[in-house]
């Protein structure tokens, strides 16, 4: 029996703590979550960034409705729980639902502060806390003008940040004297002042708000002090408060939130809080770092996985306004027992802090650069002593200075020290992840490791990680190499292939002295591609070394079924031909028709089993586009019936894509065909690009349209169709034999230059050598649709073995 | 303790896999370049993405969807991702009848 956990409360503490339940024990639990809002689980730290129209909505969802789906999650959104009998361990939700559980969590989060004060009902006044005071916003935006920010903390600012961006005025009231004065010391908060106001801001300072005015709407604010401030919009940031209504009713253990000890028990058995609403040790945090900490805890002790647990965390801030680099850390203002390290460059604009006790460092304050903060930050976590050396160890290496993004304080980094405040990532396990997963881009790094998944506000630093562990060159040398199963790159094992004339994978890796017997994802695809130009003839095939698209000859869905795309060569079709692709998609029940961008039609949702009976029914070749092969040759209508066509594209292209269709190649590989120098097809963006003039034909080479867009270069100026067939032929062979697995042309010519590829190519005699190395190739090449229907073995591994009763499950 | 054949040893080539359905979760069975036989939950704990279509390196699977890696022998994900897939137990006997060993509960294990 599974137990049954319930999570109260959708947001980032409480789903955080799921995902790591899922991680550690998919099947022990039945899982229900409820949810308040009408929303997927999504990041609530990047409001202020859909606000600042630096994302959308959708961006920040974290985990979308098919997670909960795919996880077998019961998901009641929209449902508040308002009822909680602990005694029959179960949950009532305001639409009704009863649910019971084993375990559960609440994770109901924190709620706006709203001040007490007449007025404070009238519309036009809201919080800044959830999606809806976000489309609030900007829905008043579109119709009225002035907005008042009540609170000049990290909330209101970065609440104003975003109204200046949606075109409205702004006025942030704040009681204090100076702004954030909760992080900041006053010679910081100043000039975050200043900077604010450069970008439009206005400041009302320590005003204390008396009264909302305004007949049904709000028309603005007045002050203790009797002065007024106009506003359509008044926006309360002044603070959140645990909720704990529901907690309150049942029993639990309260004070300012609910009472939890160091494995996130309430005094009540199998009740948990996490998040904002849990208070331990006598604080309730309001930042993520702290919930995810607590997250994790509880995922391993629900698992029933040993862990230390939760002590409590030491909390940083950053303010995320873009522009606006600030900082703070532990203890921020000078007091009797503390000395302090400053530095203060007003034609920069930067000013840092640190300050030290006892030859330990406290806190720290940063504005302009905060480069250093995530190595100051851990001296405060650590609490190492650092007595005498503290001007050394504090200033660093380039704490003087502007030392940029991630450059020069990355190096000096240790290994353990917190690259992602958000989710506690370290260097090392991000240098970690870079080697062992031979990743190559923050994205990578970021779906690998959870580092800048949350704010984003550590990208920089990310990326200066990566270019510090591959060095700024290697970053592309490095992506090409082969693996992380051998030091040697991609012209070493070629070489080797050739001079020990290697024609098995097994052979490369043993006599090259692989470190992983049988390779790993990366280099068995390659070696097995490598062997194929190599030795066309000899090496035989090995389908075990390819991945699952090219040897289900179908391109896998997230789902896991398959999308089908038959070859229609040049875009051109024919009733027939899409009657019969209609009665396929009809036949198969296939969930969506699409056309690609490459002129032809995909049949999407594919059961895997019924990829050979489709095939059969369609009686058309692969169109492969799921390989690393010719895609498509994209043309445009040409002479044939377009006014302005010098030349007959359609025929040409029709004509490349026959010659072509099969061939391996180190990456995927688009063509198109214009029939004008309007280009319609696109040519200057593919691979290898045809585009007819009076009497002729350019040849591209080396564009790309997709994640590096780059436009190709105009290699070669040819009269006679003969010669693009030559020229392409041998210019296919050429990068066959010279690139790296994995390399687009784009990416390859760039490397190798033009100069040599134009070299390689520039005598008649060197052309037809390689057009005849590329002919070997090409004969050998069969429609592998065709291959698979014919051949019982291959077609017998697209069925799943006869399904079988088990009567433990059936309990 | 079941005793489940669900299988022929020559219906799977090696480093490949093929999946069977037992009391409703699917599984892969995969057979290593040894001869020897694996069986997991055909489910990465990430995307629950198909490991039955993974590349299969000695007693790893990388899932074919975002590339985790996972030892098939304890079902653990390797580092630097985390998590866990259900394994099974397998017998090959004599005739080349492959039999899965179906604990009682042991999906809530």
């Amino acid at each position: 029996m599974k137990r049954k956990l319930v999570l109260v409360g959708n947001g980032m503490a409480g789903v955080w703590c799921v995902e790591h339940i899922l991680k550690l024990a998919p099947q022990q639990f039945d899982i229900t979550i409820f949810g308040a809002e009408p929303h997927p689980n999504y990041n609530r730290i990047l409001l202020s960034s859909v606000l600042a129209g630096d994302s959308s909505m959708k961006d920040i969802v974290l985990n979308d409705w098919d997670w909960y789906r795919d996880n077998n999650i019961a998901f009641h959104a929209g449902q508040a729980v308002t009822k909680l009998d602990t005694a029959n361990k179960q949950v009532v939700s305001d639409k009704g639902i009863t649910v019971a559980y084993d375990e559960l969590i609440l994770a109901t989060g924190s709620l706006p502060f709203m001040l007490p004060i007449p007025g404070a009902d009238k519309e036009g006044v809201i919080a800044f806390r959830d999606i809806k005071d976000c489309e609030t916003m900007m829905e008043t935006a579109k119709q009225y003008k002035k907005a008042v920010v009540i609170g000049g903390g990290l909330l209101g600012l970065e609440a104003a940040r975003g109204l200046l961006n949606l075109n409205m005025e702004v006025s942030v009231v704040h009681i204090n004297n100076y702004l954030m004065e909760r992080q900041l010391d006053e010679t910081a908060s100043r000039m975050l002042q200043v900077e604010l106001e450069r970008q439009g801001m206005k400041f009302l300072l320590e005003k204390q708000t008396e009264q909302i005015v305004g007949k049904k709407r709000v028309t603005g604010v007045k002050f203790k002090d009797g002065s007024l401030a106009e506003a359509d919009l008044v926006v309360m940031a002044v603070g959140i408060r645990p909720n704990v209504a529901l907690a309150k009713e049942s029993g639990i253990e309260l004070n300012r939130g609910i009472v939890v000890n160091d494995y996130l028990q309430t005094n009540v058995p199998n009740v948990y809080a996490v998040g904002e609403c849990a208070e331990h040790r006598g604080v309730a945090y309001g930042l993520v770092a702290p919930l995810y900490e607590q997250g994790d805890v509880l995922a391993k002790k629900l698992c029933g996985l040993e862990c230390e647990g939760y002590q409590g965390s030491v909390t940083s801030t950053k303010l995320k306004v873009s522009g606006v680099d600030v900082f703070s850390g532990g203890q921020y203002n000078d007091e009797p027992g503390t000395r302090a390290i400053k530095i203060q460059d007003e034609f920069e604009g930067i000013y840092k802090k640190v300050l030290v006790r006892e030859g330990k460092v406290v806190g720290a304050v940063m504005f302009g650069d905060t480069s250093d903060s995530s190595r100051i930050f851990k001296l405060i976590r650590t609490g190492e002593d650092i007595s005498g050396r503290e001007k050394e160890i504090v200033l660093g290496e380039g704490f003087g200075g502007k030392s940029g993004s991630g450059g020069a304080g990355v190096e000096s980094m240790s290994d353990d020290e917190i690259v992602c405040g958000c989710n506690g990532v370290t260097k090392g396990a991000i240098v970690k992840a870079i080697q062992e997963k031979g990743l190559t881009s923050v994205e990578e790094i970021k779906a690998c490791t959870n580092a800048s998944r949350s704010c984003g506000g550590c990208k920089p630093l990310v990326a200066g990680v990566l270019n510090c562990t591959l060095g700024e060159d290697a970053v592309t040398a490095a992506k090409e190499g082969v693996c992380g199963c051998t030091t040697l790159d991609r012209d070493e094992v070629v070489a080797a292939i050739r001079s020990m004339h290697l024609t098995t994978s097994k052979e490369v890796m043993h006599v090259l002295e692989w470190n992983n017997p049988e390779g790993c994802s990366k280099c068995r695809p390659a070696l097995n591609y490598y062997l194929g130009m190599a030795w066309p003839v000899e090496h035989a095939e090995e389908r075990e070394s390819r991945f699952v698209n090219e040897r289900n000859h179908a391109n896998i869905q997230k789902d896991g079924t398959y999308s089908v795309i038959p070859r229609i060569y040049g875009g051109v079709t024919s009733p027939q031909e899409l009657k019969k692709i209609a009665e396929v998609a009809e036949k198969y029940d296939v969930p969506m028709v699409k056309f690609t961008g490459g002129q032809r039609i995909d049949l999407l949702g594919v059961k895997k089993e019924d990829l050979p009976r489709m095939w059969e029914d369609l009686d058309m070749p692969s169109g492969y586009g799921y390989g690393k092969a010719l895609r498509t040759v994209k043309t445009c209508v040409g002479s044939t019936f377009c006014r302005f066509g010098t030349q007959d594209s359609i025929s040409m292209g029709i004509e490349l894509e026959k010659r072509f269709e099969r061939l391996n190649t180190p990456a995927k590989v688009k063509m198109a065909v214009s029939g004008c120098p309007r280009n319609c097809a696109e040519a200057t963006i593919k691979d290898f690009g045809v585009v007819a003039i009076d009497g002729g034909w350019e040849l591209y080479i080396g564009g790309n349209g997709g994640v590096r867009v780059r436009a190709s270069d105009l290699m070669w100026k040819v009269k006679t169709e003969e010669e693009v067939f030559e020229y392409s032929a041998a210019f296919m062979q050429y990068y066959r034999e010279s690139a790296k697995w994995n390399e687009r042309t784009s990416e390859w010519v760039q490397r190798v230059g033009l100069d040599i590829i134009r070299e390689a190519l520039d005598t008649e005699e060197k052309r037809k050598a390689l057009v005849a190395r590329i002919d070997e190739a090409l004969n050998l090449m069969k429609d592998p649709w065709k291959e698979i229907i014919e051949t019982p073995e291959l077609r017998s591994m697209f069925e799943a073995l006869p399904e079988k009763e088990a009567a433990a499950a059936a309990e | 303790m079941e005793r489940i054949m669900v299988a022929r040893a020559s219906e799977i080539p090696a480093l490949r896999s093929r999946t069977v359905t037992v009391g409703g979760m699917e599984i892969a069975i995969f057979k290593l370049s040894s001869g020897e036989l694996r069986a997991i939950e055909n489910r990465c704990p990430h995307k629950n993405g198909k490991l039955s279509e993974g590349i299969v390196c000695d007693h790893h699977v990388f899932c074919p969807l975002h590339d985790w890696k996972i030892n098939m022998k304890d079902g653990l994900v390797q580092a630097p991702d985390e998590g866990c897939v259900t394994t099974f137990s397998v017998e090959v006997d004599e005739e080349g009848k492959v039999y899965l060993l179906w604990e009682k509960g042991s999906l809530s294990a």
